[in-house]
């Protein structure tokens, strides 16, 4: 299988503090990964070098297994990598059209904007997400949404940019269950479109349902991996990951 | 039923603040047009508003954008001097005028990039940091002109002359490229991604740094813009008066900024609207003529400029608080 992604002995620190340790990890085509870790241990920082929004500061980043020398969060969008994350990263003052197209806009020559091309795209997006509200269309500003609905606007952005690879940084805080099943509903799409995720959560339940494998960090390191298939319930894993991180 | 609404709504989200300074623009006219009828029609007082307003569009227009970038900047009342300085002692020193045009423009550009980079990369405060250089420059101006002005007549002969600046049967040309640079600003604000950038940074940086946007470099050319303006503002002022003199531009200072507030772009960045800042240049501009040309003395001008700011931000509050 491909490899979309690679991190290889990835180190980060901030001033003194080492953030990420050596940190190795991999994304394959087509399948879901769960991040699981306790708070502090490393997962944002981790995620952050992962999209490109940090750059390591040792080890190697590899896309489809090229190394990749200058990283950044517009070298990992023009990758095929879309995060959505845990702020939704919206401008909220802004209407929901542009925040779908941030940072990729639709262009004409000399940088002008396709902008009937994108308000028609955006619609149609925000249909696809479900957007009940009549009131709500791709011009309406950002502010005046519920979380869910940002969270919408956030996943839109990721379909529409047909990522191979989307991070979901904890996507079901604050989530209804209703909204929650959505997500869910999300993940499960892009899977079957033979594309991958990574799933970024707190709620070990939500990350056993919805992984094909784990990936267990504590305090910068990447402790332990596991497939679905090793173990039989989301309680067998927390246990693993009890275990892991007391003998660390 | 709900869809016209939405529409309405949205409408107004994009558009309140501009229609907002229009409104008060009107106002302003039909206050002074009861307050002194005779001096309202006369076509001498707009013409010297017309003078005015060119000079004042070219420095409000792209603090819109910075201002929309979440910044600030007070230097370019000084860039406007360096830049007319740089042109004038060319001229003076027999280089082609025309050429002296481009080297001050890129001499605003180049003080621009110049703020900016000081602010981004050192992470200063835009407002005082871009005041030090408002003293900075004007001090440096100062030093190199001796306090002397310098007088232009030659440009006259030369062919940038009337296309700039001159007559085009009674209609004086810089008003034609203030119109012409209006419209671009519009657009580029509005429809071309350095606008669209400047909007998403000047609202939440750290999304737009998410999203890939070079927020640094996208707020260095916001500077760099603003030090345009200035450029083409001072060049053309010293143009119409064939004078530079050291101390010209500083009298825009709070003029231009207030302009820009009057427009009804809001301080605290992400929102901006190039329309209503052509009609805060309009409010600010016949402010300072009008309240002489109905016949009041000069001493209520500063009055009533207080006056209206505080009104007109007063009446964009209806517009709402920032949405987070």
């Amino acid at each position: 299988m491909e490899n979309i992604i690679e991190l290889d002995n990835v180190t980060k620190r901030f001033g003194g503090i080492t953030a990420l340790n050596k940190a190795s990890l991999k994304v394959t085509r087509g399948e879901v990964v769960g991040l699981i870790g306790d708070n502090g241990a490393g997962k944002s920082t981790l995620i952050k070098t992962l999209v490109g929004v940090y750059s390591p500061d040792e080890g190697d980043i590899l896309i489809r297994g090229k190394k990749v020398n200058t990283w950044n969060a517009l070298k990992a969008r023009e990758s095929g990598i879309e995060t959505v994350f845990q702020d939704r990263a919206l401008t909220p003052q802004q209407s929901i059209v542009k925040n779908i197209f941030m940072g990729k806009e639709l262009r004409y020559p000399f940088g002008f904007i396709k902008e009937k091309e994108q308000i028609f795209e955006a619609n149609r997006l925000i249909r696809e997400i479900g957007f009940t509200s009549k009131l709500i269309n791709a011009e309406s500003p950002v502010g005046n949404l519920s979380g869910g609905e940002r969270q919408g606007v956030a996943i839109a952005r990721a379909i529409y940019n047909k990522a191979e690879l989307i991070v979901l940084d904890e996507p079901t805080n604050n989530l209804s269950l209703n909204e929650t099943q959505k997500v869910f509903d999300f993940v499960l799409n892009v899977k079957k479109s033979n594309r991958s995720v990574l799933f970024i959560g707190h709620n070990i339940y939500h990350v056993y349902d919805i992984s094909d494998r784990f990936v267990i960090l504590d305090r910068g390191e990447v402790v332990h991996q596991l497939n679905k298939n090793d173990i039989s319930t989301p309680e067998e894993l927390m246990k693993i990951m009890r275990d892991t991180i007391g003998a660390h | 039923m709900s869809n016209k609404n939405s529409y309405l709504s949205n409408y107004f989200h994009r558009n309140g603040r501009a229609l907002g300074s229009i409104g008060y623009f009107v106002l302003l006219m039909v206050i002074f047009l009861i307050g002194a009828p005779e001096a309202w029609i006369r076509p001498n007082l707009h013409q010297s508003v017309f003078v005015m307003m060119p000079t004042l569009i070219f420095l409000t227009i792209p603090l819109v954008f910075l201002v929309a970038s979440g910044e600030i900047d007070l230097s370019f009342a000084s860039t406007y001097a360096v830049a007319a300085y740089v042109f004038a002692l060319l001229v003076k020193n027999g280089v082609d005028p025309a050429i002296c045009l481009v080297l001050g423009i890129f001499t605003g550009a180049a003080i621009g990039a110049l703020v900016g980079t000081l602010i981004v990369v050192f992470r200063l405060s835009s407002l005082v940091a871009s005041l030090g250089v408002l003293f900075l420059l004007r001090g440096v101006i100062l030093l190199l002109s001796n306090s002397r002005s310098i007088t232009i007549m030659e440009i006259d002969n030369h062919w940038i002359y009337p296309l700039l600046v001159g007559n085009f049967y009674g209609f004086p040309m810089q008003i034609f490229w203030a119109a012409i640079f209006v419209i671009f600003c519009y657009y580029f604000f509005n429809k071309h991604v350095f606008g669209i950038h400047i909007q998403h940074v000047g609202d939440n940086s750290v999304s737009a740094e998410q999203m890939g946007i070079n927020v640094n470099a996208v707020k260095i050319k916001a500077f760099m813009f603003v030090g345009i303006g200035s450029a083409i503002g001072g060049i053309f002022t010293t143009m119409i008066t064939y004078t530079f003199f050291p101390t010209q531009g500083f009298g825009y200072l709070l003029l231009a900024l207030a302009a820009v507030f009057v427009g009804g772009t809001p301080y605290w960045g992400g929102l901006g609207t190039i329309i209503g800042a052509v009609f805060g240049v309009g409010i600010i501009a016949y402010m300072e003529i009008g309240i002489i040309a109905i016949g009041w003395s000069g001493e209520w001008r500063q009055f009533f400029n207080g006056l209206i700011i505080l009104l007109a931000l007063l009446g964009h509050r209806l517009h709402g608080e920032r949405v987070r």
